[in-house]
């Protein structure tokens, strides 16, 4: 560290690259003198300032690369402000013995719910409700009705961390769930189908919580959704890759299911004008994760893994 | 022969209801207008028609009643009958069915998916992925539904269909009614506006009626506090004044309004509004609960002309 002013001396420098969650920058300000640099993974003109800091926070989609890595010789530590750490080059951090942090979990319940509000949304027409009134129709008419979920079965693609507890909660809406992935789970008791298409055939309602890989990439294609049927419905909160959106957008205009709720897309935040003049679909902004609540509780367990380890304290969040 | 009955065509109607009462009977028809002023459009049906169906809109004054002299039954579709002159039916020992507690899942489901609406900007959020306003800025972050306080008026059978969803969501449940219940583990508060202060959320779900008439105002807006998120499905409960004031001012975060003191109008204030998600009293309407009114109106006629108990018959002096 420079010399050059009480402050700066008392502080330690970080480096943040990350704009996600916008509330880390203030908050680490509290502690630190902090580098702010967003284009970091795709920039190598890092100013030679920021290359003696002590410490790297990064998020989950803009990660660190080994070139970044490398660059900062001094960091001690490299704090993930989210779960997924896919983009972090674990190994080039193992190499020189940095240790990697995250904030696991914090957002699955909100992923969750966001679920449940497109299953409920697409089921009970409420987009369509809410134009209905702001629009001036209701004088003229009643709107038509929308349908029940309980008794319903649900078919939900990956059950890890997020589809688990979708699986619970619609199982409190009374409605039947299974499940399809790449094995079957020894802690649960729903029927788990291998095939896809099958369990499609079976289902009401698909949904896709699995993660994206080259091995789930359209994974929901046009034989998925013909087996999902004229009353099924596609709910995907994962990632748009994983259904192939051609064949959803053919589906959906042709009455071979009944209709959508969609948080992602293939190619964000481009979303095709055949799904944006459907009616029978709801389009969200990739928004499963965005709660206040998350964002601040990303926040605070990344400054407790940062605090905790300029302190000489266990870490709260070690990875790997 | 197939007895003669005369059905209301009104907007209510389950879908399902006509096709199957012309199965059964033979089916004279007045629409609502022509029922207002059924005087001058009733037909000579009229001294043998056995069984008038009807709705909870228009329902049934006296005049109608009076004019039908062979009447042995009256069966509404739907649960609330206050439109039916259930003395002018006693005075003539007419039974008067409703198709009661069908749509109490579909109605807590309804509370649950507007605390999710209003709460994750769903309705905004469509709107900002159609509008592609996507493309040039990030959607701003909504608030957490799971984990916090649920607040539910009046515990009945559709507050305890809420309360049930809202556990799996992980937030914590209390409720206030006129007096606590013995056999529900959640937290009761005597006191309404001490209950706003407590709760995240607050879903009215109580019944409509003189008791109830304007209980949530300003002070119950003011304690729910500007975190607060308020969804309600139960008509006359609420000051709908005071519930635009408290949008408008920010004295409350938001909204999801299924009823309106001034149906089918609204007022414009509220649709101008972001922070509400509005719906036109539709937290019944699935076509599930149509079918099943449709059967249970169908049940309790061939339960009367075979002259077995009726299914759902109104005490005379209970509404």
């Amino acid at each position: 560290m420079e010399p050059n002013g009480v402050n700066s001396a008392e502080k330690l420098e970080v480096l943040l690259v990350c704009e996600d969650p916008p509330q880390m920058l203030p908050a680490l300000e509290k502690h630190f003198e902090v580098h702010v640099q967003l284009d970091a993974h795709i920039s190598d003109a890092l100013p030679a300032a920021a290359k003696h800091v002590c410490a790297l926070v990064t998020g989950t989609l803009v990660g660190a690369g080994q070139r970044l890595i490398n660059s900062l010789p001094d960091i001690e530590i490299i704090a993930c402000t989210g779960g997924h750490v896919d983009r972090i080059d674990m190994a080039a951090a193992r190499v020189r013995g940095i240790p990697v942090t995250n904030a696991p979990g914090i957002s699955a319940p909100d992923v969750a719910d966001l679920g449940l509000a497109l299953i409920l949304g697409v089921s009970r027409r409420l987009i369509e409700s809410h134009h209905f009134v702001r629009d001036g129709r209701w004088p003229e008419g009643g709107m038509g009705f929308g349908r029940r979920v309980g008794g319903k079965k649900v078919g939900i693609l990956g059950l890890g961390g997020i589809g688990r507890i979708i699986a619970r909660r619609v199982h409190a809406f009374d409605m039947e769930v299974c499940y399809s992935g790449p094995g079957r789970k020894d802690d649960v008791s729903y029927p788990f189908f291998d095939d896809l298409s099958e369990m499609a055939r079976h289902v009401d309602y698909l949904v896709v919580c699995c993660p994206e890989s080259p091995q789930t990439r359209h994974l929901v294609d046009m034989p998925v959704l013909r087996a999902l049927g004229p009353e099924g419905m596609l709910i995907n909160i994962a990632r748009g890759a994983i259904v192939d959106e051609a064949a959803l957008i053919e589906a959906l205009a042709q009455g071979i299911i009944a209709g959508a709720g969609l948080d992602v897309f293939e190619d964000e935040p481009h979303v095709p004008e055949a799904l944006t003049a459907m009616d029978n679909v709801i389009l969200q902004a990739h928004v499963g994760a965005f709660t206040t609540e998350a964002k601040l509780e990303m926040v605070d367990v990344t400054m407790n893994n940062l605090l905790n380890h300029f302190a000489g304290q266990p870490l709260p969040n070690p990875v790997g | 022969m197939k007895p003669e009955v005369l059905m209301i065509i009104a907007k209510t109607n389950p879908v399902q209801l006509e096709p199957a009462v012309e199965a059964e009977y033979t089916v004279h028809k007045l629409n609502q207008t022509e029922m207002a002023d059924c005087g001058s459009h009733i037909g000579e049906y009229k001294d043998r028609v056995r069984a008038l169906i009807t709705q909870t809109a228009p329902g049934a004054d006296a005049t109608l009643i009076g004019a039908l002299s062979k009447l042995e039954i009256i069966a509404c579709s739907g649960a609330h009958v206050d439109a039916i002159d259930l003395a002018a039916a006693e005075a003539r020992n007419i039974p008067v069915t409703n198709t009661p507690g069908i749509s109490y899942d579909d109605v807590g489901d309804y509370v649950m998916a507007q605390i999710l609406a209003t709460s994750r900007r769903f309705s905004e959020a469509d709107r900002f992925v159609r509008s592609g306003r996507w493309h040039n800025e990030a959607m701003g972050f909504g608030h957490r539904v799971n984990n916090r306080k649920l607040g539910i008026v009046g515990l009945g059978p559709i507050g305890r269909v809420v309360a049930k969803r809202g556990r799996c969501f992980e937030m914590d449940v209390c409720y206030t009614d006129v007096k606590q219940i013995a056999d529900v583990p959640y937290r009761y508060f005597d006191d309404l506006v001490e209950m706003a202060r407590e709760v995240d959320f607050m879903a009215v779900t109580c019944k409509s009626g003189a008791a109830t008439h304007h209980l949530i105002g300003a002070p119950v807006f003011e304690a729910l506090g500007p975190t607060g998120v308020f969804v309600n499905i139960s008509r006359g409960v609420v000051d709908d004044a005071a519930l635009i004031k408290a949008l408008g001012e920010g004295v409350i975060r938001g909204a999801g309004i299924d009823v309106f003191e001034t149906s089918p109008h609204v007022p414009e204030e509220l649709l101008r509004l972001d922070n509400v998600v509005l719906s036109p009293h539709v937290a019944g309407n699935t076509e599930e609960v149509t079918q099943a009114q449709s059967d249970l109106v169908m049940a309790n006629l061939s339960a009367h002309f075979a002259g077995q108990p009726l299914l759902n018959l109104v005490e005379p002096g209970s509404h």
